[in-house]
């Protein structure tokens, strides 16, 4: 147990006993997940050795076995937390930003800049520059981060890979190597202590770029995978392990899955039908491919919108394939519905509340859509349910890089100089959020089934869990 | 197999108020206790083909959705026995508690749908429901007054022998046009129908005519309430009218016999679930969105 970790713990009470005062209802039981997206240290397991003295009577301080959830609960008891909100939304409250910067400092990564004006209903979001990424600021080779991490981290700022499936799959690969590389240094169990390495990295993609749900949830995953290695497990064997069980949930639950879901939604695609898909959704994009070779007879209409226009990549994929396609921006979608008989839609997220959280877009499409009593099917794996609740597109999202919005027409850059202009701020947001009465059916690998039952598949998986 | 669709014309024959799926459970059950086969899996596989022969006779939906619920319920413990005869009595006994469950379910929807009807109202229905009739004779037996409006639902004017049942119980009924849904809707206060299917979303498959009325209940903000048993709970998922299987819309000799199904009258029609207010089972009191909970459990 380091000083650090020893003064973190010390500034927790202190910052909860704070909190305690000002609040009236305190016990909350629902703070494991957020606790976990803040500073992930804070919610660090207990301290093995040093027991009673640091917390107060503590009761399952000195057992280095017990279950995350235990000690959880017991953290709860002695702390009743009240429920923090992550500090990626509260970027214009200065006391959080200081606590990120101080956090960032210990695990010696820099703290990535916020660029230009921010529109004011969005100022609460981090709003960064692609021209300026992070390792810029790094130096190569980095001694605290991984090499694989680093390269994964370019890679998600420069939006060299982008799309919720790609990013996870991605992570995953560079978690591997990392495990491949590690060596457990001497007086340390590799339960431990790959998981505290892990701290740093987990920081260092997040300020890269937020972190997805579904990256949220791997995470979480290979974290308890690595917990639940036996102290008596041998290097080699932990690491086999290890590496197998991240080769299976990419297997089982992103590949297999997809095939699964394809399966369920080939049945939906009857001969004669006009699809309409919004974007670039890998998810979606295998199931118009799957059903081709099925030998349905369907068109699909592709609807893109500036400034990502993610459509054309989707174009390419399903004309290469020979499925006869049109193309349209979303301005024009009014025009086209009449035509269509069935929408697809992927997704990045699925909230608690039956909420669909996908790209910036389609929450308009599945409107106009609901206006034409056209029915709107979502695809989505199951890994990317989270327990999150939101209502509405502006507590939690995404502002990407506002030069993107900038485009040079005839020779003309219209915007080129909007820092100049006082009080003209571009928005570029990439994540909207669908209420469930426009989604008629979500199709995932555990079948069919409306929107409003996601809470129900969350409590199925629980208990599976 | 002969015999066997022999068997399911003479229960239904014999006791015209059980619902054609208990009569097919009834059925299968029998089936199991004259089956010769030697492996589960063939048991099985002889089932699932009895129950296709019995959709082959009448195709509406509950059938299909009960035989598969029977298959579920006894299939769960196969594999705790090695010994097949042991396991056959396993099944058999089960199958019978199952018959037994439902047998009582639509005393229980009675018993939860009743509190509903109150004093002095005027209730719509449409076509001839065996529930929504125990239903209203429990309501009636509770010493209720209410009047009913029944729709006479072409083409086979089932209307008609609803009312008949329900003059029978000293109930003011009288017969409208299915035309006339609209022009009655001012002067009821609720809407009450049975179904044939329960589907995933919460919707449900039932005579034509429903969807039609269950929109203008909505338009006149009334209440809609269906009243259905559990084991027509089936795993069906239609986006709209044109996306419910052919074989659950026609009758079953109309399928066998015709070419041009265009030019068919469908006998049937699905209603989402944002018309439905409540479903009354004997699961308890359900909301359309609660449905897909329930069939999670009942087939996961």
């Amino acid at each position: 147990m380091t000083k650090e970790e020893k003064q973190r713990l010390r500034k927790e009470k202190k910052q909860q006993k704070k909190n305690k005062e000002k609040k009236d209802d305190n016990a909350s039981q629902e703070s494991e997940k957020e606790k976990k997206s803040v500073s992930s240290s804070s919610s660090a397991p207990q301290p093995p050795t040093q027991p009673a003295t640091q917390k107060g009577g503590s009761s399952c301080c000195s057992l280095k076995n017990v279950h995350d959830m235990v000690q959880k609960v017991t953290l709860i008891l002695i702390f009743p937390v009240v429920k923090r909100l992550p500090e990626h939304i509260q970027v214009d409250n200065p006391d959080v930003l200081k606590k990120l910067a101080k956090k960032l400092e210990r695990q010696q990564i820099p703290l990535r800049l916020d660029y230009g004006y921010k529109v004011s209903l969005f100022s609460h979001l981090h709003q960064y520059s692609r021209k300026a990424p992070l390792t810029q600021q790094l130096s190569i080779p980095s001694s605290v981060i991984h090499p694989a991490i680093v390269r994964l981290g370019l890679q998600y700022s420069q939006g060299i890979v982008a799309g919720s499936n790609a990013r996870s799959v991605a992570l995953l690969h560079a978690f591997k190597q990392v495990i491949r590389d590690y060596t457990t240094p001497p007086n340390e169990e590799l339960s431990r202590d790959l998981v505290n390495k892990l701290k740093p990295y987990i920081s260092f993609l997040n300020q890269c770029r937020p972190l997805s749900a579904s990256m949220g949830n791997a995470i979480k995953y290979i974290k308890k995978e690595i917990s639940n290695i036996p102290s008596q497990c041998k290097e080699e064997e932990a690491k086999g392990k290890l590496l197998n069980c991240i080769e299976c949930y990419i297997n089982e639950k992103i590949i297999l899955a997809a095939k699964a879901i394809a399966k369920y939604a080939i049945e939906k695609i009857s001969d004669g039908d006009v699809i309409l898909v919004y974007g670039c959704s890998s998810l979606v994009n295998h199931i118009l491919c799957e059903a081709f070779e099925k030998n349905r007879k369907f068109r699909v209409i592709v609807v893109d919108s500036r400034p990502r226009l993610e459509g054309r990549e989707a174009l390419r994929r399903l004309v290469q394939r020979g499925i006869s396609c049109t193309y349209v921006l979303i301005s024009a979608v009014s025009y086209i519905l009449p035509e269509v008989s069935k929408v697809f839609l992927g997704a990045h997220a699925l909230l608690a509340n039956g909420y669909v959280m996908s790209r910036v877009g389609t929450s308009q499409i599945a409107l106009v859509a609901k206006a034409f009593n056209v029915p709107v099917l979502v695809c989505c794996e199951t890994y990317k349910f989270c327990e999150r609740v939101q209502t509405d597109s502006f507590v939690s999202n995404e502002l990407d890089d506002p030069d993107d919005l900038i485009v040079t027409r005839k020779g003309k850059t219209q915007l080129e100089d909007w820092q100049q202009v006082p009080l003209l701020g571009l928005l570029n947001l990439v994540y909207d959020v669908t209420p469930p009465d426009f989604v008629d059916l979500v199709i995932t690998d555990l079948g069919m089934i409306p929107c409003t039952s996601v809470p129900v598949v969350l409590r199925v998986k629980n208990v599976d869990l | 197999l002969e015999s066997l669709v022999e068997y399911f014309r003479a229960q239904m024959r014999k006791d015209p108020d059980m619902a054609s799926a208990v009569a097919a459970i009834r059925t299968l059950l029998e089936f199991l206790k004259r089956d010769k086969g030697e492996t589960i899996l063939g048991l099985r596989e002889s089932l699932t083909s009895a129950t296709d022969c019995l959709t082959g006779v009448d195709s509406s939906v509950a059938v299909s959705s009960g035989g598969e619920l029977f298959l579920r319920f006894i299939s769960l413990t196969s594999l705790e026995h090695q010994d097949l005869s042991r396991c056959k009595k396993v099944m058999e006994e089960r199958g019978e508690l199952f018959l037994e469950k439902i047998s009582m379910s639509r005393a229980k929807v009675a018993k939860l749908c009743h509190t509903f009807i109150k004093d002095g109202a005027k209730i719509l229905t449409h076509s001839y429901s065996r529930v929504v009739l125990r239903v209203l004779e429990k309501a009636a037996a509770e010493k209720k007054r209410f009047s009913v409006y029944v729709t006479e639902s072409q083409p086979d004017a089932a209307g008609r022998q609803m009312a008949e049942a329900l003059r029978k119980l000293n109930v003011p009924v009288t017969v409208v046009l299915d035309a006339a849904v609209g022009y009655v809707l001012e002067k009821v206060d609720l809407v009450i129908v049975g179904a044939e299917g329960v589907v995933e979303s919460g919707g449900i498959i039932n005579k034509i005519g429903t969807y039609q009325m269950a929109v203008c209940s909505k338009a006149h903000n009334k209440p809609f309430y269906v009243v259905a048993e559990s084991f027509k709970f089936v795993r069906l998922y239609p986006l709209n009218q044109q996306d419910v299987p052919d074989k659950f819309k026609y009758k079953a000799d109309t399928l066998k016999t015709v070419q041009n199904l265009s030019e068919e009258h469908p006998m049937i029609d699905y209603t989402p679930p944002s018309l439905i207010t409540l479903l009354f089972t004997d699961l308890g009191v359900l909301t359309p969105s609660a449905v897909s909970d329930e069939l999670i459990k009942l087939y996961l």
